[in-house]
């Protein structure tokens, strides 16, 4: 008669330097076989203490760290900064600085979903989806370059409106551009969303229902996927945001496959936001009348917008000089690992890099 | 004494091809994979990168051979030779023409079966002696894989052997005039194929490397020639496997006008360029799904192929017969697999995707 086997639960470490943990991102699993019994996440390898660093420096110096956070959305981030201290000054930036803002940002948000979109393949075991996510990014990507000159870190988006105005041919190239995207994100739609083995590996997995959501403090698209209508864009709408017409795409079930699904159809709601600031977009100045130096009245501020990684905020002490006293970020990324370790819990090993994946994170961002 | 060194001189010849082909395959997989993720592939060494096996090849010769600490050094030596030795030895029955073979047994299934099934010790013995949590998981892993997968594997050769009457390799090819196997046996046919890609780990098998999660699975810590090897023991693997895939079910070298080499080459390619394809097509299935698969789907109708193929051989039924049945059991097998897999997802699918998609109140 043999009796149960004593078995050990194994701990196995994953990352910081792991092909497919989005960064420097550690996992102590901790596996039964092949399931996890437990995951324990392990941040700060990316640290840089951003946000100290912020009370050192003047607010025009600020915005290139802002850049190098969520370093897939830079765009958004400075968007983020800009807010926040337009609303502390009073200052309102002109027409044509808010819609080309609201476009750029919409751009980094196809690029940023591109890009999650291609890891989510890779993650799943399958490289040809990165390539042709890569392939629509590029193109975005060029015109983004011919804006601000380089490929990340732009430091465009100033307060009181913008660097520069875009380049004369902007919105020749960006309605060249819109049909062809459009048409990629279909293409990227075939590839990979009702796959079979797509749809076994993700469907119905690592589901949170929307209050559970709530409660973990998601945002953005993982909190929609769990089908809460929370849209920082609709619900705190923020720059041209309430004069667009946009859907805002919601799952039912939120798991792997409900996010990756409201991240494709918020590619294509971004290129119908672009269509329509491209239509309206009035001419004139793109920077408003600025001060010298950058010097809000004491006092604080918070502000929060719509990054493609969720609810981006910005909470700013004042005391008057020149440097914030405190600068706090709340950041998306950060706030959604927290769910990691429950959405973990009874999955295979194989799925951990799968989830891990649907959440999208930066660690830029989530270490700061 | 002639006839050794003709045995010699055809063992000799074996090898130098096999090396050769897995060059090619090598060369050949970066291709066709560039091609379809619209890239060009190796383009720089030589023209057409022609030559970046070669390099590659030497690179990994000159690479220093690390062996962890901790590592079972005598278990963590074998391992590559483990698995590299049964992947070259089935080739020692395997015929490229009726004439050009290095020894035709009169047991050759058989024998490919019984070495083959060598391959996966090598593999556990690498993941168990590495020291390495991946490694180990990945060794699990491949055992699973390979063992479930042998059953499905050798149960639907064992229905060609059936038709043929005979486990001889050059017999089989020689039975399949003026039809090839594939006519009589779609079930068969299948199963060999999903089976023989389990057992290959190709895509969308490749459970034990299964580089996003336990980065290369039993040879993750295997550098240098040590882990060519291993990489050469896939290839070559590959092609065994493609090749017995021509062999059993397109009828081996028959073929008209062009010549029997070419022919078994064709077809032999055919396959492989199959399974390149679909290493850029599919995700990777996870494990349990896998094992679910093998036992609760193959293993079955493997069993129930090989009822067919004695129903018609005891009652001596017209071929049409056995055609059309084994054509109706693949079906009534594929649909249930189909709604197992993805019937409740395609569903989601319809009322997520797009209709579904509502719109949020705007409180602007």
């Amino acid at each position: 008669m043999i009796g149960r086997l004593d078995t050990v639960d194994m701990m196995v470490n994953m990352g910081p330097q792991h092909p497919s943990t989005h960064g420097v991102f550690r996992m102590v699993l901790t596996v039964d076989g092949e399931r996890i019994v437990a995951a324990e996440p392990v941040i700060g390898y990316l640290h840089r203490g951003v946000e100290k660093l912020c009370e050192n420096l003047t607010y025009r110096q600020i915005v290139p760290l802002f850049d190098r956070m969520d370093y897939l959305a830079d765009y958004n981030n400075e968007l983020g900064l800009a807010l926040a201290l337009e609303k502390l000054m009073g200052i309102q930036p002109p027409r044509r600085a808010e819609f080309i803002r609201v476009i750029l940002c919409e751009l980094t948000r196809i690029t940023s979903h591109m890009m999650f979109y291609g890891s989510f393949g890779s993650d799943a075991g399958v490289t040809t989806p990165f390539i042709y996510a890569f392939r629509q990014r590029e193109e975005v990507q060029q015109v983004l370059e011919s804006v601000s000159g380089v490929r990340m870190m732009p430091n465009y988006i100033r307060v009181g409106g913008l660097r520069e105005d875009v380049p004369a041919d902007f919105s020749e190239r960006l309605s060249k551009l819109l049909p062809k995207l459009r048409q990629g994100i279909e293409e990227c739609d075939d590839l990979l969303t009702r796959n079979e083995i797509m749809l076994a590996r993700s469907a119905g997995l690592a589901a949170i229902s929307g209050k559970e959501a709530i409660a973990y403090g998601l945002s953005g698209p993982n909190l929609r996927a769990s089908g809460v209508a929370e849209d920082i864009r609709r619900t705190q709408p923020y720059s041209i945001y309430p004069e667009l017409e946009f859907d805002v795409p919601l799952g039912q079930n939120g798991d792997i496959w409900d996010r990756y699904c409201i991240r494709l159809e918020e590619m294509r709601q971004s290129v119908k936001i672009v269509e329509q600031c491209l239509e309206k977009m009035p001419d004139g100045p793109t920077m408003a009348e600025m001060p010298k130096a950058l010097r809000p009245p004491p006092g604080e501020v918070y502000v929060c917008a719509e990054n493609p990684r969720g609810d981006f905020g910005v909470y700013l002490v004042s005391q008057g000089g020149d440097k914030p006293y405190r600068l706090k970020v709340r950041a998306p990324s950060f706030c959604n690992l927290m769910v990691l370790e429950r959405l973990l819990k009874g999955c295979y090993v194989a799925d951990c890099v799968l989830v891990l994946g649907s959440l999208d994170i930066v660690l830029g961002e989530v270490d700061r | 004494m002639n006839w050794v060194v003709e045995l010699v001189l055809r063992v000799v010849a074996v090898l130098a091809f096999l090396v050769l082909t897995v060059l090619f395959l090598i060369w050949l997989e970066r291709k066709v994979l560039g091609r379809i993720q619209m890239r060009m592939g190796p383009m720089r060494t030589a023209p057409y990168g022609v030559l970046q096996p070669v390099a590659d090849a030497l690179k990994l010769m000159t690479k220093e051979g690390l062996r962890p600490q901790g590592a079972d050094t005598w278990v963590y030596h074998l391992g590559p030779v483990v698995a590299v030795l049964p992947a070259l030895l089935v080739w020692v029955t395997i015929p490229f023409t009726g004439s050009l073979v290095v020894q035709d047994m009169r047991l050759g299934a058989f024998y490919i079966v019984a070495v083959s099934g060598v391959s996966v010790v090598g593999m556990v013995m690498a993941g168990w002696s590495s020291n390495n949590k991946y490694a180990l998981l990945g060794a699990a892993r491949s055992a699973a894989q390979m063992i479930s997968y042998e059953l499905p594997l050798v149960l639907a050769l064992l229905g060609v052997v059936m038709l043929a009457q005979s486990l001889s390799l050059g017999d089989i090819v020689a039975q399949q005039s003026p039809w090839p196997y594939l006519l009589l046996q779609p079930l068969g046919f299948a199963l060999f194929l999903v089976a023989g890609l389990a057992e290959l780990a190709r895509n969308p098998f490749d459970i034990y490397h299964a580089d996003t999660e336990i980065v290369g699975g039993p040879f993750v810590e295997y550098s240098g020639i040590r882990w060519a090897l291993f990489f050469m023991a896939e290839y070559v693997n590959l092609f065994a496997i493609c090749a017995l895939a021509s062999l059993l079910f397109l009828g081996g070298w028959k073929g008209p006008l062009l010549p029997p080499i070419l022919w078994f080459l064709v077809k032999t390619y055919a396959f492989v360029f199959f399974i390149i394809w679909l290493r850029a097509a599919l995700p990777r299935l996870r494990i349990d799904q896998l094992m679910t698969l093998a036992w609760r789907y193959l293993v079955p109708l493997a069993f129930a192929n090989i009822l067919l193929n004695a129903f018609y051989l005891y009652f001596e039924l017209p071929a049409w017969t056995l055609s059309l049945a084994s054509l109706a059991l693949l079906g009534v097998a594929v649909v249930p697999l189909y709604r197992h897999w993805s019937g409740r997802a395609v569903v989601k699918a319809r009322l997520a995707d797009r209709v579904g998609m509502s719109k949020a109140e705007s409180q602007a």
